[in-house]
Formats: structure tokens, sequence, C-alpha cells
């Protein structure tokens, strides 16, 4: 009885009305995962007029104004269609893989913060839990390959495997150097560190705060952090795990309606996720570029959107002008150039932080 | 019945359940599939423990990179899943033993703490309540078992080393890629601009 009761409090309670003690965190994901949603919708649609932008076309333009509701059209396409389970398939993984895809790419959500205190999960190790999910992510690429039981989404899914793998690991040796200047693996930590200390600081203008963020200190890192996060999203010019022109559509090949959505809506979150975590870690999170009235009486959440927004904006670009590259050459621009760069960089960056005293010590407990 | 207590009830029950779906799976990928089930299990009964930095480290490790390696593997397999039972009752024994071994060490790990408290006690360190997971872990792997936290580093990077002598080979007679030769290139090597006169050639 005391269990179900504490539950109920932690999960439904609201604290107005009299009832339990928190604010039942349901609420809190149902709105962020609402609003993740509703700009996933909008970024989708984003993604397809900047491509067509681009190439000089004018993209989606019928349903609403300007095509602004395109994707909601889409989406009551993909989920009025039926659903093709090839007959060879195996039937559990398949309808599982993009489940898994799905729920992991919302589920790391859960710990970003949009806005100082704004976070539904304050973890301490909280950029360990996103290396976390992010690297069970490729499991739903993998299964869904296999399940399929077909040649392309086989190919497809090894590729994908490999190129996941091979890009998570020039990721957190990018994230460790921040995690350097940091001292903390509060994701919410590092936004702070940020604004605190940095380049405007030691030059005495603390009003340029955009100086203090990390992109400028660690310029190199955040060129790699920005081309592996395209490779880990299997975004292009990086897309060979569905490449069309070899493989048909990669591991999605034999994938229709619902569990096809699933599939891309996991991929763009995921993406989101990308952006995010580019500007919590390089952008200064939802510190506002110049401290000064304007500019601060602007919310955090908007300037986080804004970046986030972005960055986004560059990774729909280099999908744009970027031909696609050969295979060989992703797995040697991976471990022959960008492992042993962020790996020269967290020793020489260790040394120096230790040699100097820079970097952050707000967070020490 | 607790919170805490009732996910440590969920998390063992669906870790030993799908254990046993590992060696009775009839699939091998269904099997590694159960196996991964287990490390994310294991996963959040550290998590309930406190060992927050353990718990992920688990999952980045073994479910994100061994784990998909071995998947990788065992689905290009191609496995005849009628010659794969017909070993089954001549290798049974084997595994009866190592896992009656296995069974009787974790028991008198488990049982030193009844036997012989004080050395159960001496062998934890102290680690102070205030300061975070990550913290206390590195304070401890880096000054007191800095030695053997390096000497594990260097056997794993001589298994590496291995694996790659092993398996590296240069063919002869094979073109291979270099990237900075390419880009080094000026035009002044490959191009040549030459007048013809009409009907000369050249």
């Amino acid at each position: 009885m005391d269990f179900i009761l504490s539950a109920l409090d932690y999960l439904l309670g609201i604290p107005i009305l009299g009832w339990g003690t928190h604010v039942g965190f349901i609420y809190v994901a149902l709105l962020l995962l609402v609003c993740l949603l509703v700009f996933t919708a909008f970024i989708l649609l984003a993604d397809r007029k900047i491509w067509a932008a681009v190439q000089i076309r004018r993209g989606p333009n019928v349903v609403g104004p300007f095509g602004l509701l395109q994707s909601f059209a889409d989406l009551l396409k993909f989920a009025f269609k039926e659903v093709v389970i090839p007959a060879g398939a195996d039937k559990i993984l398949f309808i599982a893989a993009p489940l898994i895809t799905a729920t992991l790419a919302l589920s790391a959500w859960a710990v970003v913060p949009v806005n100082e205190g704004w976070v539904i999960a304050d973890l301490n190790v909280g950029i360990l839990y996103i290396l976390a999910i992010s690297s069970l992510g490729v499991y739903g690429v993998i299964i869904g390959g296999w399940a399929s039981n077909s040649k392309y989404p086989f190919l497809g899914s090894l590729r994908s495997a490999a190129q996941m793998v091979s890009y998570e690991v020039s990721i957190g040796l990018v994230i460790i150097t921040v995690l350097l200047c940091v001292g903390s693996l509060n994701l919410s930590d590092i936004v702070r560190a940020q604004y605190e200390m940095g380049l405007a600081h030691m030059i005495g203008l603390p009003q340029l705060s955009f100086l203090n963020w990390f992109w400028l200190p660690l310029f190199p890192m955040f060129v790699v952090f920005y081309v592996s996060a395209l490779a880990e999203t299997n975004r292009p010019p990086f897309d060979l795990a569905e490449g069309e022109s070899e493989l048909v559509a990669g591991f999605m090949t034999e994938y229709s309606s619902t569990p096809y959505m699933l599939f891309m809506l996991g991929e763009y979150i995921s993406i989101l996720l990308m952006c995010a975590m580019t500007t919590i870690l390089f952008l200064g999170g939802w510190a506002s570029p110049i401290d000064l009235p304007p500019f601060t009486w602007i919310p955090g959440v908007i300037w986080f959107v804004l970046k986030l927004s972005l960055v986004f904006f560059m990774f729909a670009m280099a999908k744009a002008i970027v031909p696609r590259y050969r295979y060989d050459q992703l797995m040697r621009i991976g471990w022959k150039v960008f492992l042993p760069l962020s790996l020269v960089t967290v020793i020489v960056l260790a040394f120096i932080l230790q040699l100097t005293g820079w970097g952050w010590h707000g967070g020490v407990a | 019945m607790t919170l805490p207590l009732f996910f440590f009830y969920m998390f063992s029950a669906i870790a030993i359940a799908s254990a046993v779906m590992v060696i009775s799976a009839r699939n091998p990928v269904h099997a590694v599939l159960f196996l991964i089930l287990v490390f994310v299990n294991a996963a959040g009964l550290f998590m309930l423990a406190g060992a927050e930095f353990l718990a992920l480290i688990l999952v980045v490790v073994y479910v994100g990179a061994v784990a998909v390696l071995f998947l990788f593997v065992v689905m290009m397999l191609d496995v005849d899943f009628a010659s794969l039972r017909q070993g089954f009752l001549q290798y049974a024994p084997i595994g009866v033993v190592v896992g009656l071994v296995l069974l009787l060490e974790l028991l008198l790990v488990a049982g030193s703490v009844m036997v012989a408290p004080e050395t159960a006690g001496a062998a934890v360190l102290p680690i102070d309540g205030g300061i975070e997971n990550t913290r206390a872990l590195g304070q401890v792997l880096y000054t007191r078992y800095v030695f053997l936290f390096q000497g594990a580093g260097a056997v794993l990077l001589v298994a590496m080393i291995g694996a790659i002598v092993l398996t590296l080979r240069h063919k002869p007679n094979v073109k291979r890629q270099n990237p900075n030769v390419q880009v080094g290139r000026k035009v002044s090597e490959t191009l040549e601009v030459v007048k013809v006169k009409s009907g000369q050639g050249l």
C-alpha cells in the first residue's frame, strides 16, 4: 500500500490540489514529449524546405500555408496505411526494432536541460546516460535489418552498425575534452561552467558571453563533434546505411506505414538530440550570447531552441551541399583522423589544465 | 514494499528469466538479444545499489560495444540448427561441472560475510558518502590501484595489437589509395597544356 501511494505521488501528484507532495513527473514528461514531437514535425519540414531551396525548388507547399502542415499530412498517411510484414521475417523482432529506435531516441531527452532547472531528471551522470542511450540506438538498426530477412536491409544494417560503433568512440573522446574543462558529468553544470568562466572573463569583457562558450577554445573538437554527429545519426553525407543508389533504402527497405514512421521519428529525434548536445557542450546551452539587457530579457529556453535550430540548419546544409562519402573513406576518417586527433587533444588538454589551473571549479563537491 | 525493493525484484526476475532464455533459445540471434537484456537488467541493479557510474559504463561498454560486435558475428554465421543440437548431450556434463564450480565460488564469496565478518569489512574501501560516485571511483582507481589499473590497460592493448597482427595482411599487387598524395598533387605535376597544330597530332 505504502509502495503504491509513493509511486502514485511520484507519477501523478498535483500539489496545488492537495494530491501528493511532488508535481507528478508524468505531466512534465508529457509536456516535453508533445513539444518535442511538434518541433520534430516542423524540423522535418524545415529539412525538406532547406534542401529544396539549395536546389532552387519550392519544396512541400501544398498542405497548409507554405506547406506548414505537410508533416501532419504525412503522419496521417503513415498511420492509415497497412503494415506489411514480409513472409520470411522474424515477426516479433521486426515490430520491436522501430519501437526500440523511437523509444530510445525519446528517452535520451529526459536529461537534457532546456533552461536553468528545466530538466526532467537532473542526473549527476547525465552525459554518461546520453552516451549509453545513444550507444543502444544501434540495436534498432541492426535488429531491423536482420529481422527483415532480406539482402539489402541486412547489408545496410551491417554498414550502419560498424559506422555507429566507430564514430561513438570519437564522440566519447570529444565529450571527455569538455568534461575535463568542466569537471562534472552533469549537463546543467556544463552549461553553468560556460557562463561562469571562459575567454570573455579572461580578456575582461564578461558581457561578450558568446566568447565564453567552449566552441572557441575547443574549436577543433567542435568540428570533430559536428562531423561525428552527422555520422552517428546516419545523416548525409554519411548515410551509407540507406544509400539508395546501392541499397534501396538500407535497413528500412522492408518497412512500411507506422513502423517506418517510427524509424523516421527516432532518426529525427536523435538528430535533434545531437543538435541539443552540440548546443549544451559547445554553444552555452540556454545562456544568452551577449550579457546585456535586450538579450537577457529573452528567456533561456528560447535561446536554447534558437541555437538548436542553428545547429540543425548546419546539419541540413551539409545534407544539401556535400556529396555522399565512400564507405572506406568514412571508416578512414573516423579511425585514422578523428580518433588520433581527439585522443591527442584529451592528453594535451589534461596537461594544460593541470599546469595552468584553468577550468571550472564550481562543480567540485 | 518500497519502490526500490519493487524495482530490485523486477530487475532480478527479468535478469534470471532472460539468462535462462539465453541457454534455451533455439535461435542464436535471439540468445544474444536475451544476453543483452541480462546486461541491461544488471545495469539496473547497479543503479539501485547507488553505483550509477558502473551501471552506465556497463551499458556503454558491454551493451553498446561488445554485444553489438557479438551480435554482428552471430548474425553473419550460417548456423545449421540441427548440427548445433547434436553435441548437446556430449558436452552437458562439462557444462554442469563448470556451473557447479561457479555456484560454489559465489556461495563462498557471499558466505564469507557470515563466517568472518571482519575480513569482509576490511576488504571494502571506506568511501566518503558526500562525494559523487564518479569522483569516488576515480580517487581510488588512480591512487591506490593505479598500477593494477594501468596493467589492465596494457593487457588490453596487447590483446588489441595481437588481433590486428593476426588479421592484417598486405597483399602484393593491390592498388591502395593514399589521400595525402592525392591531396598534395599540384597542377604542374599532372597537367600539361599542349598546343596541337591542326592536321599533325602529337
